[in-house]
């Protein structure tokens, strides 16, 4: 890795002793050059996830007013509470295994991001947020399917794209190939890829080239035959890599396997439901630090499984809305607007907490209610694009909007 | 969907449009030159498909007569579903019954806690295992089954309904409501109280005026627990007035819960807000839900404002008993907020305890010209195509304005429309892994025991029956079926159960492939699909005809592009 580094660093530093290299080309040939490829991993959180109690802004009084009975306590408190980032924020103590992720360096919370659009519809949120278009539901593709048709590789494997859900998402959905696949262990056709049943199909799809199932049928097929050649099941967690039980643990495991396998991933998708707690949410315990335990120890082995692979993929949260900033009349919260996002990886400026921070008073709450959205969530995955992946065309990414590196919220460590 | 064969069918389509008004009034159906294909049709779409046999049966019968009478189920005899539901133990009790009888009782839970805490964060399958067989064997003298019995009863149910009854329009009408107003098992007790839901709120609403249907799904214990409502209250209610609060019960997660790891569910959380002197408070969920996804759509004209004054109409909407004893809708006026409010302009004041502020709001969105349009719309898209044509759907947002809601006009409206029928029509839309599963078993004629398997199957293709945790319920459209994954769950369903792989059901694949059949796809397809074979299809099976083997032929029919469509 280190060795890697310095070659490329060196012969970016050639280049700009030619005078030819403005910043953004060294960092494209560093995500280009390299012969492993640099990969991103999204999480969506569905069912919108209450940021407020999970990067949690202790220093603000209005925080603990707002919320009576589910507020975490500072840090330090005698009881258990947030666990100091900063002095201001605190993770929830239920996410503990973040925290060496946090110290080390390779955690970038950024906090008031989300998608600007103003509804509160779980559906509509979360389609948005997949599409990359707020407010525009005609698009027809997910930003991760157009991030992939932006940068057409011929060498690209079948796993270029892929979801570790039994269904596609919206957002790997559209022209690109994209594979879903529940479990790396059942994907398989009974009677073997190679098997008289295998052909047949196989014709079958590769004959029916108008309907949308023929695509599908190739990526099927492809996807089989390559899985069984590189055999990614033999790839088991690093030692003290434990990932929790269930199906979100079991994913972000199998996308660990398939990175160390080596078969070509450039993104990967999973999600992860149970966030739409609008009663008995619970603070220091309760629903919504069970919920975060697993999700935080499944981030937290993955980190560790991938060792220093960590270097070249960088993980992105996101969820589609946040919750009221006061809780309800069920100890629980109603929809709202911004929440939270984890950026996670070895090129991270990480150890910082991200975004503008809005405050919480009642001027400053969007429609008197909710956390206001100071980071549009655009924003920081164009960030991660550009400088991690490398991605030149973002208007195509994210049509209809500007992505500027002037918002960026720097969460990605210069070359 | 754009997909080139349907865009190229849009001429056909127009052709059939272009239909003079006086012949859409005529009750006569337009005639298709290939009446056996329109029957193929039909029973995909008014059915799970057609089994051995069904289209010369329909044939003999007369379409328009068949279609009528799968409009009135009531009419149609339906002897066998009962006798294949009959090892269904947990079917016919009540919520009351299921809970006293398959819940795990409350000791049981804190042991169940203790041994998670002992068994620490990872546990092993066996560990796992162990400790489940352990606790079945304590308790079993108190428990007739697990709460898993109860969905797996359910979901059993579901799909022999659909694959045996011959009211096979009155199964996709409740299964289009079910997930008109989805519920999610896994949220607290919701998994008891779903049997009540279908079987007296959904079904006997299921033909009649959506108004009294959306009623019923307001005051049912399965929706109030599902979107919380049961707990929303007048925040300024007096804590002391709460005595006829519900009774403490365990809280499930939200719409998005996640399924639980060990023998049911978690252990009791204290209820929020319950406890003494601890004052409740307005909670949006339903409120927002009813509007989005029960009647107008989410384009369909409210606001934040209106989302919030309806949730204040709705307080006191509870239920008396969540836990224990029979769950029963209760309206408790010490909770309703009393004030005035405003819903989509109408203003509404409270008479007597404020009940009618609830009632109100439901007659307001149920009578909404945009629920009209969002309703016709849905049930358009479920049977005619994943962009249903605008003129069709404006026809049957008429009729259902007209009738007031009458949900059986507006599915005649749209079943016997030209566009329906039309052959552009055929096969545009892809079935859900539910209709796949239901169809193959038809089209194979096979003989199901157990349904346990092919309801794990259908989860295993990412629709776990009755167990879809947002309030959307599942997506009725081809992009959100169509992946490998998906794909390759079908294919091997379709030669597992073929070969009579499938645990529960038998098969005889030469009742699908008759060997006098084998080496003539076309026959075969012509009973199945009604837009016939691609070139590369009838190429394949023609090539496979020679190795003699009905069930690999089966397979790969059921597996073929053609079948994954309806």
């Amino acid at each position: 890795m280190l060795t890697r580094r310095i070659f490329l660093k060196s012969t970016g530093l050639a280049l700009v002793s030619f005078g030819v290299a403005p910043r953004v080309l060294l960092r494209t040939a560093y995500a280009q050059g390299s012969r492993r490829k640099k990969a991103l991993v999204v999480v969506f959180q569905r069912g919108a996830c209450d940021g407020l109690n999970v990067v949690v802004p202790f220093g603000e009084n209005a925080y603990r007013q707002m919320r009576p009975t589910i507020a975490i306590p500072a840090p330090g408190a005698g009881r258990e509470g947030a666990l100091d980032l900063d002095g201001f924020f605190g993770l929830h103590p239920a996410l503990e295994p973040l925290l060496p992720l946090w110290k080390e360096g390779t955690l970038a919370p950024v906090h008031a991001i989300g998608s600007p659009d103003a509804t509160r519809s779980h559906f509509d949120a979360q389609d948005f947020m997949e599409s990359g278009t707020p407010g525009l539901k005609a698009t027809e593709d997910g930003w991760l399917n157009r991030l992939v048709q932006s940068q057409p590789d011929p060498e690209a494997t079948p796993f270029r794209a892929v979801s570790m859900t039994p269904t596609l998402p919206r957002i790997l959905s559209g022209r690109a190939a994209a594979v879903a696949m529940a479990n790396i262990r059942d994907f398989d056709l009974r009677g073997g890829g190679n098997g008289p049943a295998a052909r047949g199909f196989e014709e079958m799809y590769e004959g029916a080239v108008h309907d949308v199932l023929h695509g599908t049928g190739q990526e099927t097929f492809e996807a089989i035959q390559f899985l069984k050649k590189s055999d990614p099941g033999r790839y088991q967690p690093a030692p003290g890599a434990e990932y929790p039980r269930g199906r979100y643990g079991e994913s972000l495991k199998q996308v660990a396997q398939l990175l160390k396998a080596d078969v070509g991933v450039e993104v990967a998708f999973t999600d992860v439901g149970g966030w739409d707690h609008h009663a008995a949410e619970g603070g220091v315990q309760g629903q919504l630090a069970a919920r975060l335990k697993e999700f935080g120890e499944a981030l937290a082995a993955f980190r560790r499984d991938l060792g220093d692979g960590m270097q070249d993929v960088v993980v992105v949260t996101m969820t589609e809305f946040g919750r009221t900033a006061r809780e309800n009349g069920n100890r629980g919260t109603d929809h709202g607007h911004a929440s939270f996002a984890f950026v996670l990886g070895g090129d991270v400026r990480g150890g910082r907490v991200h975004g503008r921070w809005p405050g919480l008073a009642p001027d400053r709450l969007y429609e008197g209610r909710d956390l206001a959205i100071t980071t549009d969530f655009r924003d920081l995955l164009g960030e991660v694009l550009s400088r991690h992946l490398g991605a030149r065309d973002l208007s195509r990414v994210f049509p209809g909007y500007a992505v500027s590196s002037s918002r960026f919220p720097g969460v990605m460590r210069a070359a | 969907m754009p997909l080139p064969h349907l865009r190229a069918a849009g001429l056909a389509l127009a052709v059939a449009l272009a239909v003079p008004a006086a012949a859409l009034a005529s009750k006569k159906l337009p005639v298709s030159p290939d009446p056996d294909a329109t029957i193929v049709h039909v029973l995909n779409r008014l059915g799970f498909g057609p089994r051995p046999g069904d289209v010369a049966k329909v044939r003999a019968m007369g379409l328009d007569k068949w279609i009528d009478q799968q409009l009135h189920p009531e009419r149609i005899a339906d002897p066998a579903v009962a006798t294949r539901l009959g090892p269904l133990r947990t079917l016919h009790l009540s919520t009351g019954e299921l809970i006293a009888r398959y819940e795990v009782p409350p000791q049981a839970r804190n042991e169940i806690q203790e041994k998670k805490a002992e068994l620490g964060n990872n546990p092993s399958e066996e560990q796992v295992r162990a400790a489940r067989r352990e606790f079945m064997q304590k308790y079993r003298d108190r428990m007739d089954g697990t709460p898993q019995d109860v969905v797996q009863d359910l979901q059993s149910a579901k799909v022999l309904r659909a694959a045996y009854s011959e009211r096979q329009l009155d199964e996709v009408l409740a299964d289009f409501w079910i997930n008109h107003f989805n519920v999610f098992a896994g949220k607290g007790p919701v998994k008891f109280m779903i049997g009540e839901y279908e079987r007296d709120v959904i079904r006997p609403h299921a033909w009649g005026k959506f108004e009294d249907l959306l009623r019923a799904t307001a005051e049912s214990p399965a929706m109030l627990f599902y979107l919380d409502n049961w707990l929303s209250a007048d925040p300024n209610a007096q804590p002391a007035e709460l005595r006829d609060r519900p009774p403490r019960g365990r809280l499930g997660r939200g719409p998005f819960g996640r399924r639980p790891w060990f023998m049911g569910d978690r252990p009791a959380a204290a209820p929020p807000g319950q406890g003494k002197g601890q004052k409740r408070g307005l909670n949006e969920n339903y409120a927002r839900e009813i509007m989005e996804l029960h009647t107008l759509g989410v384009d369909g004209g409210y606001t934040q404002k209106d989302v919030t004054e309806v949730a204040r109409c709705f307080t006191g909407w509870t239920m008396r008993n969540p836990r224990q004893g029979e769950p029963s809708f209760f309206f408790n006026d010490r909770i309703h907020d009393h004030g005035d409010k405003v819903v989509l302009g109408h203003r509404i004041v409270a008479k007597g305890g404020g009940k009618n502020e609830g009632d109100e709001v439901i007659h307001i969105l149920a009578t909404h010209p945009s629920t009209a349009r969002f309703v016709s719309y849905k049930l358009a898209r479920r049977f005619v195509s994943d962009e249903p044509p605008k003129a069709l759907v404006d026809r049957a947002a008429e009729t259902f304005r007209k009738s007031g809601g009458d949900i059986r006009a507006v599915v005649k409206t749209i079943v016997t429309s030209p566009e329906f029928l039309s052959p552009a029509t055929r096969s545009a839309k892809v079935k859900t892994p539910f209709e796949f599963v239901v169809s193959a078993v038809r089209a194979t004629g096979a003989d199901v025991g157990d349904a346990r398997a092919l309801t794990q199957r259908i989860a295993a293709m990412g629709m776990p029956l009755y167990q879809q945790q947002p309030p959307t319920g599942y997506k009725d459209t081809a992009e959100a079926w169509v992946s490998t994954s998906g794909l390759l769950a079908r294919l091997n369903l379709a030669l597992d159960l073929a070969a009579g792989r499938v645990r529960g059901v038998s098969v005889d694949a030469s009742r699908l492939v008759p060997a006098s059949a084998a080496s003539d796809p076309d026959a075969v397809a012509a009973q199945l699909v009604p837009s016939g074979l691609a070139e590369s299809t009838r190429k394949t099976l023609e090539s496979e005809a020679a190795a003699a083997d009905p069930a690999r032929v089966a397979g790969l029919i059921l597996g073929s592009p053609e079948f994954q469509r309806r």
